[in-house]
């Protein structure tokens, strides 16, 4: 219906002015109609993705007293900044912030260095054993965390084979752990990245004697620099949004990151639920990640169908 | 850890022009001695933090081990699993996971697709609206949890004021979560909320693949939009609505997060990686929790082998 | 006074700043002057500021306890309460430790689910972690968490103040005191002596058949004026807060605790699956809808805004009741939990309550212990109970004029620990416990949503469920 209306929309404007010049035109009200309901379409799915974002944001911004007024209001009549400003004092949360920047950070980094060396490999090098490898790495890019819960917990915790330290609660056991949904998708979007570039560059530095390495440090890196930026931002929102991991291998805000925060935080003064706090610290959150993303856009929606429009 | 999976590797629509000779003599020995040097490290990591606890996973399904007990544990065979598939709790967590997987895969995909052709016309704005949707994606699912979990509250929630004091849909306020009718629903049109945006895109990125050439040969055909969209756009978009399709719901079917903290260990809700997660850490029962962790990867298992085979790793 | 001369609205202000007004009355005589709401705004925040830095300043009560060792340059960790309004008087009380002995205290708060909570522990002390000395236990955990515990059975004596034996009793695990008793809890009925008296009832209920018809028939009347009006607020989350309220329910209607003290099984019988059914019939009638879904703060928050004439809660909620802005204030008071009519009917209250634990692994015993013995003083003790409405675990602080002009409803209370408050079956099953309460409220909670529509299958399939817990210890 309106989906494939637009779909006609779509062949009309590619057509161009042949279309219009065409005898079977349309009577003009029922285009009139035609577009303010396409408006009106637009206008809902914005609402529809928005509002829950926007009232996120007024209900931080609302006064307790108001907060619990029914019916509700839809524009806060005054700002009250003092959930931002609870917040933002409250020294847990800024732990667990900064848990989550060391966290995420840490967690992109070794991917992305790990990530690049293998995916360089993959996408360039011929060798026996490669499909397997690509299969098991895009077969772990859909691994269930909670089905190794438990087990990596007892390792986490020094309980297997080796001999390791007690990792419990500390930010390098949510490193460790991350790795295992950032990496694979790492190699695997890198992959296509090096893939797509083509070979001669390579052969002719090979063959002027340089080295494998030297062509991969110093010519396919510098070029795959746009292909890191987003893979790189992809696995750093998984990272900072994890939760399932962050639940079960912390125990406070030595490494408890902001998911989790958010999750048990509760009023500190009488008389509220916390509501309006976790709005707050809500809006906090993700605030950095819409920047992220509105900056990055275009790079975002490459890298969500990588290798969808590679070829 | 759904968010990882917000992110699916689709399949190459187009073959890339492969240039790269066999590997042959002692430059194909170098090459290849370096290539596996090159993937070792990032092969040694999947190996400790996935593949090793996974057997592990499977080992102590086996047992009743306790976390931090000073009972001995000892090898029950498949008890733990006859057990569970016995329980009518645990029936029910796998009943509610098919129920979240199939409805909310499905209203994402069909409000996707039907946004995907929405956006996929060109309007002043494009850009911005397509900005829009990239909005909820973002949101930690734990904010979007807690979000929506205050507009559902049962007497301040927005939800009830629009419904019963704005538009007089309902005659009562509901209490959304509570009501074991309405919450697995609820939360529900949560994941889709938070998800349809992604499958939107997956879909347009799909959509725009499609050469415009072929509605218009359509056109001349006499073809109506009804059926161009059921003959040409349907069948074009097909390989990419499947794995987005799949994917979806491998990462549905684990799905923890946004359960967990509306719901807690509610049993109207629990899925089972919640219940994984409650008999492992909560209840320390590790034997019987990595049983169901098993079941959980074992279902997994047959959608990413359906998954991979969709995806052509290697263009011989 | 020099502002004698100055506009009504500057008297106004001044007293909000300095908070000789009260919030109801900045409200009233602001909306008497027909201020803007701008104005109003900054004014009530100006008395909320002061108010809370007045009447609250919290831990000034606190003095150190005589004969606290010199820990100069220890530091510990401990977790005390959950995030919430106590916490300024835990910092207060952390402060004041460090201030008497030199030892450097870091406080953490617990989550605010008993369950998350212990899981939380489970895995701290199954990882032999050292990063936390102590840590305030629940009064059902001492049989689970003994293995971790540094006996304390000596440390308590050393203020010769004689504690609760029943508490003391609970702590000890094979002749181990694994927690020093902090404060107790038991439930409690909170009513509104107003409303009561406004639609004519004259003394709180004694029966729930009383307590369904006051709440219900003030409900009908208030709805008039306020659509959001409940009769009974109670916690009813799946939850170990249900495991509380639903045993006060089955054991005052005669049902016995669950598992007695020789393991058997005793749930399973007519007056405790009875004593659910009557519960289920109050969620959606004079309890809200979402009364399943309810913690102990979701209840309060009804409460507290004044939309609900009867609330099942702990202590603590008396003195937040109390409050100088609270809308209720003075205008509430306690009683014990109904009971049942039947013939075995009697009053129950369910034992809650916290212990101070050393955890096992502490590189800092000493300084653990004595901060230990410090947060379960004499003195300590007395700040709680007058500053938070915590009840002291000191059998003596109950006949302390102080504490009993801060609590007056504290009087009566001391009879129901020296006798009737009803423990969990924590002690019997041990570390079972946890697996013990999850199915017990899990089967409850599905009784009350209705998604077990057979109350007795529910049960006997519950039955069966801790039969098969109980045979494993």
């Amino acid at each position: 219906m309106a989906s494939t209306a637009a779909t006609a929309r779509t062949t009309r404007a590619a057509k161009g002015l042949e279309t219009i010049a065409a005898p079977r035109r349309r009577p003009p009200i029922s285009k009139i109609v035609g577009r303010i309901l396409f408006w009106l379409l637009i206008l809902f799915i914005l609402f529809y993705t928005l509002f829950p974002f926007y009232w996120a944001i007024v209900s931080s911004l609302t006064f307790d007293s108001q907060l619990f007024n029914t019916p509700a209001s839809y524009w806060p009549s005054q700002i009250d900044w003092s959930h931002y400003a609870y917040v933002l004092r409250n020294d847990d949360f800024l732990k667990a912030l900064r848990n989550s920047v060391v966290v995420s950070v840490g967690t992109v980094a070794i991917a992305l260095l790990l990530g690049s060396l293998a995916a360089f490999a993959l996408g360039r090098i011929q060798f026996r054993g490669r499909t397997a490898i690509l299969y098991i790495i895009l077969s772990m890019t859909m691994f269930p965390g909670v089905a190794i819960l438990g087990s990596l917990f007892l390792m986490i915790r020094g309980e297997w084979f080796l001999h390791t330290p007690n990792l419990y609660n500390t930010r390098i056991a949510l490193i460790v752990t991350y790795l295992i949904f950032t990496l694979p998708f790492t190699i695997w979007v890198m992959t296509q990245f090096f893939k797509a570039m083509p070979g001669e560059l390579e052969e002719a530095a090979l063959v002027d004697g340089a080295g494998y390495m030297r062509v991969f440090w110093q010519i396919l890196l510098p070029l795959a620099a746009p292909g890191l930026v987003t893979t790189g931002l992809l696995a750093f929102i998984a990272a900072w949004n994890e939760f399932l991991f962050a639940l079960t291998f912390t125990n406070n805000y030595d490494a408890r990151t902001v998911q989790v925060a958010i999750s048990q935080f509760s009023g500190r003064t009488q008389y509220e639920l916390p509501y309006a706090n976790r709005m707050a610290a809500s809006v906090l959150v993700t605030l950095p990640l819409i920047a992220l993303v509105l900056i990055f856009q275009r790079k975002i929606l490459a890298g969500l169908t990588a290798g969808a429009v590679k070829g | 850890m759904s968010a990882s999976a917000d992110v699916a590797p689709l399949p190459e629509v187009s073959t890339a022009t492969q240039r790269r000779e066999r590997p042959a003599g002692t430059l194909g020995r170098r090459r290849e001695r370096l290539a596996w040097l090159l993937v070792l490290p990032s092969l040694l990591v999947v190996l400790l933090v996935a593949l090793y606890p996974l057997i592990q996973t499977f080992r102590l399904s086996f047992t009743n081990t306790r976390l931090a007990s000073a009972r001995t544990p000892r090898v029950v065979g498949f008890d733990n699993y006859v057990d569970l598939l016995r329980e009518d709790a645990f029936r029910s967590t796998l009943w509610h996971t098919v129920v979240f997987t199939v409805s909310s895969v499905f209203f994402e995909t069909i409000l996707g697709l039907a946004i995907a052709l929405v956006i996929h016309s060109n309007f002043r704005g494009r850009g911005g609206v397509r900005t829009a949707m990239l909005v909820p994606w973002a949101i930690p699912t734990v904010v979007s949890a807690s979000m929506w979990q205050w507009m559902y509250h049962d007497v301040f929630g927005v939800v009830n004021d629009i419904l019963v004091n704005r538009l007089h849909i309902l005659d009562q306020k509901v209490a959304w979560l509570a009501n074991p009718a309405t919450a697995l629903p609820a939360i529900i049109a949560v994941d889709v909320w938070k998800t349809t945006p992604f499958m939107a895109l997956l879909l347009l990125a799909g959509l725009q693949l499609i050469s415009t050439d072929i509605y218009e040969a359509s056109l001349v055909d006499g073809a109506n939009r009804v059926q161009q969209f059921f003959q040409i756009t349907l069948p074009l978009l097909r390989p990419a609505l499947l794995v987005a399709l799949i994917f979806r719901t491998l990462d549905a079917f684990r799905v923890f997060d946004v359960i967990y903290v509306m719901k807690q260990f509610a049993p109207e809700t629990m899925t089972v990686a919640v219940y994984a997660r409650q008999q492992l850490i909560d209840l320390a029962k590790l034997g019987r929790g990595s049983a169901a962790a098993v079941i959980i990867f074992l279902c997994i298992f047959v959608f990413v082998v359906l998954y991979t085979r969709l995806i052509k790793v290697e263009e011989m | 006074m020099d502002n004698g001369s100055a506009s009504p609205v500057t008297r106004l202000l001044a007293e909000a700043l300095t908070g000789r007004a009260s919030r109801r009355e900045v409200l009233k005589r602001a909306s008497a002057l027909g201020l803007s709401a701008p104005l109003v705004g900054i004014m009530l925040s100006a008395q909320a500021h002061v108010a809370g830095a007045q009447d609250a300043e919290p831990g000034s009560l606190i003095e150190a306890p005589e004969g606290l060792p010199d820990l100069s340059g220890a530091k510990i960790n401990v977790i005390l309460g959950q995030d919430g309004p106590v916490v300024p008087w835990e910092e207060a009380a952390c402060k004041k430790f460090s201030d008497a002995t030199g030892c450097q205290v870091t406080r953490t708060s617990g989550p605010e689910s008993a369950t998350e909570r212990l899981a939380q522990y489970q895995q701290l002390l199954a990882a032999q972690a050292s990063d936390v000395d102590a840590m305030t236990i629940d009064v059902i955990w001492p049989g689970i968490l003994a293995p971790h515990a540094v006996d304390l059975s000596e440390a308590i004596t050393w203020q010769g103040a004689e504690y609760f034996d029943r508490i003391v009793n609970n702590n000890t695990v094979n002749g181990k005191l694994v927690g020093i008793p902090w404060y107790t809890d038991a439930g409690i009925l909170y009513y509104r002596t107003d409303l009561l008296q406004k639609h004519g009832f004259e003394a709180p209920p004694q029966t729930w058949t009383e307590l369904e018809e006051m709440a219900s028939a003030i409900q009908d009347a208030e709805r008039a004026d306020n659509p959001d009006f409940y009769g009974f607020v109670w916690q009813g989350a799946a939850y170990e807060g249900l495991t509380c309220d639903a045993l006060e329910w089955q054991v005052s209607n005669g049902g016995g605790v669950i598992i007695e003290e020789d393991l058997t099984v005793s749930v399973n019988n007519p007056q405790a699956i009875a004593s659910f059914e009557r519960a289920r019939g109050w969620v959606g009638t004079i309890s809200p809808e979402g009364v399943t879904t309810y913690k102990e703060e979701d209840a309060r928050g009804v409460w507290q805004a004044g939309n609900a004439a009867f609330m099942r809660n702990w202590p603590y909620a008396y003195s937040l009741g109390q409050a100088s802005d609270s809308v209720i204030r003075d205008k509430f008071d306690v009683t014990l939990v109904p009971k049942g009519d039947g013939e075995n009917a009697v009053h129950a209250d369910t034992l809650g309550g916290w212990q101070m634990m050393v955890s096992a692994y502490s590189k800092n015993t000493d300084a653990a212990v004595a901060f230990a013995q410090y947060m379960t003083s004499r003195e300590v003790q007395k700040s709680f109970a007058i500053e938070e409405s915590r009840l002291p675990t000191i059998v003596a602080l109950y006949d302390d004029a102080d504490v009993l002009e801060a609590n007056p409803f504290f009087g009566s209370l001391k009879d129901v620990f020296l006798g009737g408050a009803v423990a969990r079956p924590s002690t019997v099953t041990s570390d079972l416990y946890n697996e013990v309460s999850t199915a017990y409220f899990t089967a409850v909670n599905e009784i009350l949503t209705g998604q077990a529509s057979d109350a007795a299958a529910r049960v006997a399939q519950l039955a069966d469920q801790l039969q098969g817990i109980v045979s494993e210890l």
